[in-house]
Order: structure tokens, then C-alpha cells, then sequence
């Protein structure tokens, strides 16, 4: 119990369109531990992001029900008053796109600046420029102090994002969010930013939530994994498990998505059809079956709920029982 | 900085030099010239040929235009033919009333359109930004001639709170304290009514800016860092908000020029405007030419500030 560090309890975040509200994150329970990476993967559009925004309090406009613990204390609707003493001190994150994510006008060593002014209003400015620049060195920006001044648009897209990691890591948050950081790095980059946030893991021991859609990422990263689909978690497992013994068909299909480099392969897997949108989304049922009509309708839980399969190894639904890929002979299922 | 400054002067240069061969050219191209028209018809032809020639309007026009540009150097800006005086002196007079009026009605429009915008945009789709959005509709819909009549006769004859011409009360004394009082009075309602029309773009404008700024990723980032919503509005959206404002300066400017000519000859203001008008009514071609040369000067001097001061406030232009 201790260990917990964030503990989500029914979470349901709405958005509105038109007059009515659809859940982009469906009745979702989670908890991140101390010290641990929990990896979230899914398509685009399952709501791995509306997850990480609930949590940090970012959404403008949607509804959010059900209950995010951190600490034990109820962050889920908090006034912005009282969540900006935990975000960016407590609670860091590490956006999407670092091209967009830092302000133009300001030079990045006073846009780190700010994350420790606000959350420590006796530190002077010397101090403040000093932890900067120590920051700076930290996330591997050479010749700190010259990029002290710089503005972002003087910065390549891979020093950016280290921007953007010194910003969230800056007050040695106990949770830090990273939303798909090397989504939009070219891959030598992709290699060195996780590098970086591997080593940063091992000195401040944070729970880290990693939202992303690349499963090498995952295999890197993660201790433990939440596969999500259509704002549902269908299977969480530890790494090693959910790589050798992923039991839900949408987990398979994703593993089986992944090109194999050791094995010739004539034809790459792919999963039929596409997230669908929200206001479309299957409410009841198994919220997967129309992307494998192969599978008898019965083999499906009216309620699917998660199921234990082994210690800590859950899935949703029972299909998983009864699930092949089209192309395999019976009995055969491997990633 | 002055690297980029000293090169936005520089090529300022051909483009004065350019409007004035424009303005020259076209000041030659209409019909008649100054021994035309009003000269007394019992003058005989050949003494005004000689007086032409005299004169140098039989030269080609690039001799021509080499003596203009060299009285243009000493001050020389050609005769008035209705006032009878240099037009140097004449436009003298009413430069400094025209620059106070612009500049009481650039600071109204900044005073209106800044507070405007910025409650328009940070509460978009309240009861205050629709009526903030009305009344900018109601001012594009507006002509400045149309509503600065209204306000003249509402303020001006019906409540009789301002007066209805002119720049000074007769009588004054310059240099007191009364004749500032009664400068800034005549000016006041020009000023207005200039304003409320004019500063309906820069509304909309700075709306749409903070609107769009409060959706970029860089927002969310202050807020994931624990900023407060006043601190997100101050130091990060205002700042991008403000910047196409702070670009549009120079070419606020430009549209005072004919918000003036309307505004002056409306309030009976003594100023450029209300002289270029009249001039143009009176075929007064050599104020025509000096006042269309010096209005060209003003719009590129504001297009200058406008590159200047984006340069100082955006650090993506800086390096360039």
C-alpha cells in the first residue's frame, strides 16, 4: 500500500460532442508504484493521452468522474489552485511534440527557470540560474550556459525535448508523465532521449507513466505494461509476461504487428479496421470483437471485465480463450 | 539588432526614392501646368512661352524632376497658388495638428482594442465577448464619414460638450496652460470618433490571437509546470498574443492617414487632411504633390517601425 504512489479508481474522462458526452477513458483502473515504469500502449485515438492529460489536470473541457489518488489524496476535479502546487513539483511531464511544447518568445533557460520560481519562491536568481545550467547538463545539453540564452528555435528538435525533460524534472517529481517522448524525434535521437530518461529513472526513483505506441520503446522501458483499447485497459502484465504470454487478441496483434527482423517474414500483420471514433465506440460488449469477426460471437463476455489469469497478469474479456489469427493452424498461437 | 535595423534603413532608401519619381510623374501627368489656366488671357503667348522656358517646364522630365528633388533637399516644396505662400509653410502649420490628432487617436485605439481584445479572447463565447464581437461587427459595418458626422452632431451641436471646429479657441495664448486645454479639446472628438471605427480590426485581431494562443502545446506546458491561470495569461499567451498587434503598429499608421483627410475636413480641423481635401477640390497641385510625398514617407517610416519593433519583441526575426 505504501508503494503506491498514484492510484487511479474508475476513471471515466467525457468529452462533449454535440449535446451528449463520450468517455475517452472508460471506467479505467490503475496504479503506478513507487519506482517503477509502467508502460501504456495502444493504437492513436485509444485514449493513452486523455489519460495522461486527466491525470495532470489538463483538460479544458471534459468531464472527468471517478477518482485519481496521488498519495491519497484526490486529484481527479481539483481547483487549478490547489493541483498547481503538485504540477511541476510533484507531477512532471514530458510532451508529445517538443517543437511545439516550448514557449517561442522565452529563452529556454528562463522557461526551466520558471518551473523552480514557482515552486520555490525563496531560491534566488542566482541559484535559480546555477540549477538550470546544472539541470541543462544533466539531460546532456552541451556548453549549458550558451544554450541558457537560447531561444528554441535556435534548438534542434532532439535538444528541445531534453529542454522539455529538464522542465519535468527540474523539482525531482515523484510521477512523471512522458506522452509519447520520441514520437516525433527521428530514431538516433529516439535511442538517446531514452537513454537519457532511463538514466534519469535510475537517480530520482519516480514512478513514471510512459505513454506510447512503439513497442521496442516498451520492451526498452517498461516494468510493467497496460495495453489499452478504446479507453479500456484489456490486458496489464508485467514486461516479461505480456512479451512471452500476451493473452488478449488485441495485445497479439500488436506483437505481431511489430516487423520481425530475425525471421523472414513475406507479410507484416495488420489489424483490420481502425480505432473507432468516440462517438462510435462499441458501449457494450467486447469493445475489440469487430476487429476479429472470426471470432464466434459466443466466445465474447457480455460484461467483459478483467480477469487474473496468473498473479498480476490481467485481461478483459474471455475471447482470449478462444483466439487465433486466421492464418495460423489450430493450437498454434505465438507472437 | 543594428545589423538588422541599419539594413531595414538602407532599403528604405530606393523606396523613397521610387514614390518620389511616382508622385512626380504623376503631379506632371495631369493636364495644364502653373502658367495654365488662372494667368491672365491678355498676357500674350510668346511671354509665357518664355516664362516656361524660364522656369524649366519645357525641360525634359528627368531635369525637371532633378530640380524638384534638389528643392525638395533645401525645403523647397513649390508655391501655393490659393494661399500665395510656400508650401512648406502652409503644411508646417498643420503638421503638428495632425500629429497630435493621430496620436491621441492611436493611443484611444490602443486604450479601446488591448482591454477589448484581451476579455474577448480570454472569455471567448461569454455574454461579453459576444457583445465585444457586436460592436467590432457594427464598427466594420460603420464608414468613418457617416458615423464622425453623427458623433459631431450628437456631442458636438446637440450636447454642445465639445466644439465643432477648428484646433484652438480663437484668442488663446500659445504656450499656456488654457491653450494646451483648449487644444486637446478640439482634438478630442476627432480623436474619438476616429477611434472607435479604427480600432475594430485591431480588436478582432488580438481576440483571434489569444483564442489560437491558448490552444498552442506551449500553454499546456505552463500549466503541467504549476503555473497560475494569471501567470499563464501574462507571461505566455499575452506576449505571443500581442505580437501581430505589435506588427500591425506601423500600418495603424497608414489607415490614420485617411481616417484623417475624412475626420479633418469633417470637424473642420485644421490639419493635413482637411488641407490635401481641400487642395484636391481646388486643383492646388503643388500641396497635392507635397502632401502625397509626404504621406508615401509616413506609410513607409511606419512600415519601418513595424519591422523594427518585431524585431525587438520576437527573437525568430532577431537572427535573421
Amino acid at each position: 500500500m505504501s508503494n503506491q504512489l498514484l492510484e487511479i479508481k474508475n476513471l471515466k474522462t467525457s468529452f462533449r460532442i454535440k449535446d451528449n458526452y463520450y468517455a475517452a477513458v472508460d471506467d479505467l483502473t490503475l496504479t503506478v508504484n513507487k519506482n517503477e515504469v509502467l508502460a501504456i500502449v495502444g493504437e492513436s485515438g485509444c485514449g493513452k493521452s486523455a489519460l495522461a492529460f486527466s491525470i495532470m489536470g489538463l483538460h479544458n473541457r471534459a468531464k472527468i468522474e471517478g477518482n485519481i489518488l496521488y498519495k491519497g489524496q484526490d486529484i481527479a476535479n481539483m481547483p487549478a489552485s490547489k493541483l498547481n502546487k503538485l504540477r511541476g513539483k510533484d507531477m512532471g511531464m514530458i510532451f508529445q511534440d517538443p517543437l511545439t511544447a516550448l514557449n517561442p518568445l522565452m529563452e529556454v533557460g528562463e522557461q526551466i527557470g520558471e518551473v523552480l520560481m514557482l515552486h520555490n519562491k525563496s531560491m534566488s536568481k542566482t541559484e535559480r540560474v546555477e540549477k538550470v545550467i546544472e539541470l541543462l547538463n544533466k539531460v546532456g545539453i552541451p556548453r549549458a550556459a550558451h544554450t541558457f540564452g537560447q531561444f528554441p528555435h535556435e534548438l534542434s528538435g532532439g535538444m528541445r525535448q531534453r529542454v522539455v525533460i529538464a522542465m519535468a524534472i527540474a523539482n525531482e517529481p515523484e510521477l512523471l508523465i512522458a506522452d509519447e517522448p520520441t514520437t516525433a524525434l527521428d530514431v538516433t535521437i529516439q535511442s538517446q532521449i531514452l537513454d537519457l530518461i532511463k538514466e534519469l529513472k535510475e537517480d530520482m526513483h519516480a514512478g513514471i507513466i510512459m505513454i506510447t505506441h512503439d513497442l521496442g520503446v516498451v520492451a526498452e522501458m517498461a516494468d510493467r505494461v497496460a495495453v489499452m483499447y478504446a479507453g479500456q485497459i484489456v490486458e496489464i502484465a508485467d514486461v516479461q509476461t505480456l512479451f512471452s504470454n500476451p493473452k488478449h487478441p488485441y495485445t497479439r496483434s500488436l506483437l505481431n504487428s511489430v516487423p520481425n527482423a530475425s525471421e523472414t517474414q513475406s507479410k507484416l500483420h495488420v489489424i483490420q479496421g481502425i480505432v473507432p471514433a468516440l462517438q462510435n465506440l462499441p458501449r457494450k460488449g467486447c469493445r475489440f470483437s469487430p476487429r476479429v469477426p472470426w471470432v464466434d460471437k459466443d466466445a465474447h463476455e457480455e460484461n467483459p471485465v478483467l480477469h487474473e489469469v496468473t498473479p498480476g497478469h490481467f485481461v478483459r474479456c474471455t475471447c482470449y480463450k478462444e483466439f487465433q489469427f486466421p492464418d495460423e493452424s489450430q493450437g498454434g498461437a505465438t507472437s | 539588432m543594428w545589423k538588422f535595423t541599419v539594413r531595414r534603413i538602407l532599403i528604405m532608401i530606393p523606396q523613397i526614392i521610387l514614390l518620389s519619381v511616382l508622385v512626380f510623374l504623376m503631379a506632371k501627368m495631369m493636364p495644364g501646368d502653373a502658367l495654365s489656366g488662372l494667368i491672365d488671357p491678355n498676357i500674350d503667348a510668346e511671354t509665357i512661352e518664355a516664362k516656361r522656358e524660364q522656369l524649366g517646364l519645357n525641360d525634359p522630365w528627368y531635369v525637371q524632376y532633378g530640380d524638384w528633388v534638389e528643392g525638395l533637399f533645401h525645403g523647397d516644396l513649390g508655391q501655393s497658388f490659393r494661399f500665395k505662400m510656400p508650401v512648406s509653410e502652409l503644411i508646417g502649420q498643420r503638421l503638428a495638428n495632425t500629429f497630435w490628432l493621430s496620436l491621441a487617436t492611436l493611443i484611444l485605439i490602443y486604450a479601446i482594442s488591448i482591454p477589448l481584445g484581451i476579455i474577448s479572447g480570454r472569455y471567448n463565447d461569454s455574454w461579453a465577448d459576444q457583445f465585444i464581437t457586436g460592436y467590432t461587427y457594427i464598427g466594420f459595418a460603420t464608414p468613418l464619414f457617416i458615423f464622425a458626422l453623427v458623433m459631431l452632431w450628437i456631442f458636438g451641436f446637440h450636447f454642445s460638450w465639445f466644439p465643432t471646429g477648428g484646433s484652438v479657441a480663437p484668442g488663446m495664448e500659445p504656450g499656456t496652460f488654457e491653450y494646451v486645454m483648449s487644444k486637446i479639446q478640439h482634438l478630442l472628438l476627432p480623436a474619438i470618433s476616429m477611434a472607435l471605427i479604427a480600432t475594430v480590426g485591431t480588436v478582432q485581431y488580438l481576440r483571434n490571437e489569444i483564442i489560437d494562443t491558448k490552444q498552442k502545446d506551449f500553454i499546456l506546458t505552463a500549466r503541467a509546470k504549476g503555473a497560475s491561470e494569471s501567470r499563464v495569461y501574462n507571461r505566455h499567451i499575452l506576449r505571443n498574443s500581442l505580437l501581430p498587434i505589435a506588427a500591425f503598429f506601423g500600418y495603424e499608421i497608414t489607415g490614420l492617414i485617411g481616417g484623417t483627410v475624412f475626420v479633418e475636413t469633417i470637424f473642420s480641423y485644421p490639419g493635413m487632411g482637411q488641407l490635401f481635401l481641400e487642395s484636391i477640390t481646388m486643383r492646388d497641385y503643388s500641396v497635392v504633390t507635397a502632401l502625397v510625398l509626404l504621406f508615401g514617407i509616413a506609410t513607409i517610416l511606419g512600415a519601418l517601425l513595424s519591422d523594427i519593433i518585431l524585431s525587438l519583441v520576437d527573437p525568430r526575426i532577431r537572427i535573421k
